[in-house]
């Protein structure tokens, strides 16, 4: 609780460095959103603020082949425009060769090098005009230099989503991570609550243990954990990569800091309350339920929070309690293989991206209302 | 037949004795309050009661049952604590219904009994509120709801209105009071420290000192024949002024002398045998009045004269700099700093103890 006080002290240093904290996060969050709604090649050749404002750039079009040219009176004809429909884009200038793009203003008759006399409006309509006919295979390149507007596409999330196994992705790693959250969060109370009000033998013994726990690598107790887990799966006839070997291992993992944290904080609960209660008539799960479980939700959701991010972001347990398949590659583990596989591709991995990140933003921002502090207010004496 | 009987209690936390062992019956509809400095033990021999601390040794009986053992929902008591200890994040009426809800009461007779609790309290405007809406006199008159709710048979107070403002603890002192005069066959346990509370509430003060009882009596009782030098100082504000003495005169003719060279004759039963020793002179402030030339028993320099317009408190140098002296005497007395001043008393007003601190008995005037 101490903590969520104190907003009074600190003055312009706390506020500059919250500022600058919110950037750090923000900005980069906010260029990922941006790039993974922009057009693929686009993506390729410029930075994501350009994406933001209307930007001039150079670029190259193609007319129609010469069969489509049109015959009007003596003159050949071929017209069109440069732009696709509605783009809102707006051509600035117009040349006829690759090295100078920006030769002649809007509305200007150009001379080509076959002849031709070329004019290009601001709208992208153009028109070539020849008194000889056109000839050859394909059709002219047309330079110009044009200002586009904005343009954002959900072409790569739907791409993400469906083509290339994000989808199911998404839904292995819900699969994981709410079972590996809600999971700990129980046995976890439970264990907090004996540890801080029921009075039993070895009780700060089994505490130490606890916080002992704390401090195991678990790149050290993975693989003993995996060889446990299989043999006594062995016996059950349970294979060796399920989802409950990942459920029980994530709970085993996070099991210590949750019984810690809940501990301090249940530990912290005025005792006269549960006294009270138990002058009223409350048995220690009567206790537990209607009274330490509703006081205790800032614990709970700010460890909710932490196991859910923990287990999302997850890459390493998942690889070794799950398989590779596609009903049991996890979201971390989808983004790892198309960074091989489509390394390139930046919407690919930009929008995937996004899409791992929505979730834990969710979840913070929906449990971020338990997170308050005057919880007690009323209680006791404060 | 005793409502609380406690028979040689005892309680130690480790090697920490705590209450050495307390004897007492405490009647039914009885007020009593225990009293005593910081601890003393009070608020544990309250918990023992209450069932919230095992007993170490010793036998508690409510009721005629021996409920060592029983938990303390099932003891017929009810407590108020010191912090409210209010349920935060439920309402008021779910406050007091808790303890029936938990007992699986029916609806229409939790309402009931909440309703006629939150009646006698003044809190049924107030029933849908959360306890952080409350001012603190109204938390602590929802903590005493939901005591009454439960219909105990003992109420145990711990230190109810420590929490409160001086105004709002006059008034839910006379709240209690008056409870507990609606409920005369409720038997009330109140530990305190204030002996304000202690003297207005109680038909019985147990005054405690290191998990000891010192004295059980009425509040006058305690006042006018406190059993030893503990019991004197701590009874009354302020405090008894103590002198040495030496017993000069037994039986019909008891008499000390003081240092200053005094002698008085004092109300006080004292056997012959004691005559010759050491003993101490009590006498209260509000007793002491400034003396005529010649028949002072203390005399000294005024070291203070705090004047607090119905009374004047003077201190006067007693030769012990911790220990002066003190007079509570008319307001309208004009005094100063530095003067000397000789101070003397009825002889009805004195009070005689041992070398032990015992009091000898005082004759009642």
């Amino acid at each position: 609780m101490a903590g969520m006080a104190g907003s009074k002290q600190g003055g312009w240093p706390v506020h500059v460095a919250v500022i600058f904290l919110v950037i750090l996060w923000v900005l980069p969050t906010f260029g990922l959103l941006v790039s993974s709604l922009r057009d693929k090649d686009l993506l390729a050749v410029s930075g994501w603020w350009t994406a933001l404002t209307t930007t001039e750039r150079n670029e190259v079009g193609r007319a129609p082949p010469p069969e489509e040219q049109a015959q009007e009176d003596a003159e050949y004809v071929i017209s069109g425009n440069l732009f696709e429909a509605d783009s809102g884009a707006r051509v600035a200038r117009f040349g006829v060769s690759i090295q100078r793009p920006d030769e002649f203003p809007v509305g200007e008759t150009a001379e080509m090098r076959s002849g031709a006399l070329l004019t290009v409006n601001e709208d992208g309509s153009y028109r070539m005009v020849s008194t000889e006919p056109f000839e050859g295979a394909r059709g002219q390149r047309l330079f110009y230099t044009a200002a586009f507007p904005p343009d954002f596409t959900l072409a790569n999330y739907e791409e993400v989503l469906t083509s290339e196994g994000i989808g199911q992705s998404f839904i292995n790693s819900l699969t994981v991570t709410i079972p590996a959250t809600i999971i700990p969060i129980l046995i976890a109370a439970y264990a907090a609550y004996a540890l801080a009000w029921m009075k039993f033998p070895g009780r700060a013994l089994l505490l130490s243990v606890v916080v002992g726990l704390l401090v195991v690598p678990l790149q050290m107790s993975l693989i003993p954990l995996l060889k446990l887990y299989n043999d006594v799966g062995a016996i059950f006839g349970v294979p060796s990569k399920t989802y409950v070997g990942i459920w029980l291992a994530h709970t085993g993992f996070g099991m210590p800091l949750a019984i810690y944290l809940l501990r301090n904080y249940i530990a912290g609960l005025p005792g006269e309350i549960m006294e009270s209660a138990r002058i009223d008539g409350a048995s220690d799960f009567d206790i537990f339920v209607r009274i330490v479980l509703p006081l205790s939700m800032p614990a709970l959701a700010a460890f909710a929070i932490f196991q859910f991010l923990w287990v999302w972001n997850d890459l390493l347990v998942a690889m070794v309690f799950l398989g590779n398949g596609d009903d049991q590659l996890v979201l971390t583990g989808r983004l790892r293989e198309l960074l091989g596989s489509r390394g390139g591709n930046w919407e690919i991995l930009t929008a995937s991206a996004f899409i791992s990140i929505v979730v834990p933003l969710l979840v913070f921002f929906s449990l971020q209302r338990f997170l308050v502090r005057g919880l007690l207010a009323g209680s006791v004496k404060g | 037949m005793a409502a609380v009987e406690l028979s040689d209690l005892k309680k130690s936390f480790g090697a920490v004795h705590v209450i050495k062992g307390v004897d007492l019956d405490i009647q039914q509809g009885e007020f009593v309050v225990f009293v005593g400095p910081s601890g003393c033990g009070k608020s544990t021999l309250l918990r023992l009661i209450a069932g919230l601390e095992d007993i170490s040794s010793g036998e508690l009986k409510i009721g005629g049952d021996v409920v060592n053992d029983v938990p303390p929902s099932k003891r017929g008591i009810a407590m108020v604590f010191q912090s409210y200890a209010l349920y935060p994040h439920m309402t008021v009426y779910n406050n007091m219904a808790f303890g029936m809800k938990l007992a699986r009461a029916s609806k229409d007779e939790i309402e009931k009994r909440v309703g006629a609790a939150a009646d006698i309290l003044q809190l049924t405007p107030l029933l849908s509120r959360l306890p952080r809406q409350l001012s603190g006199g109204q938390r602590q008159r929802v903590a005493i709801g939901r005591a009454i709710v439960r219909d105990p048979k003992v109420f145990l107070f711990d230190e109810p209105l420590s929490n409160l403002d001086a105004a709002l603890r006059v008034a839910t002192r006379i709240q209690i009071a008056k409870l507990s005069e609606s409920m005369p066959d409720t038997t009330m346990v109140y530990v305190t420290h204030d002996q304000v509370e202690a003297m207005t509430l109680a038909d019985r003060i147990v005054v405690l000192n290191a998990g000891l009882v010192e004295q059980v009596g009425s509040p006058m009782e305690l006042y006018h024949q406190p059993a030893n030098l503990f019991v004197a100082r701590f009874i009354g504000s302020p405090a008894m002024n103590i002198a040495p003495c030496t017993i000069e005169g037994a039986n019909g003719q008891a008499r000390v002398k003081v240092e200053t060279g005094a002698s008085v004759p004092v109300p006080a039963d004292i056997p012959a045998s004691a005559v010759g020793h050491k003993g101490t002179l009590g006498v209260r402030p509000e007793d002491l009045r400034v003396a005529k030339d010649g028949d002072a028993i203390f005399r000294g320099k005024t070291l203070l004269v705090e004047n607090l317009g119905e009374v004047a408190l003077i201190y006067i140098d007693s030769g012990d700099e911790n220990e002066p002296i003190i007079a509570k005497v008319d307001g309208s007395v004009d005094m100063e700093r530095d003067v000397e001043v000789g101070l003397t008393a009825a002889p009805e007003h004195f009070h005689v103890f041992d070398e032990n601190g015992r009091a000898f008995p005082r004759q009642r005037a």
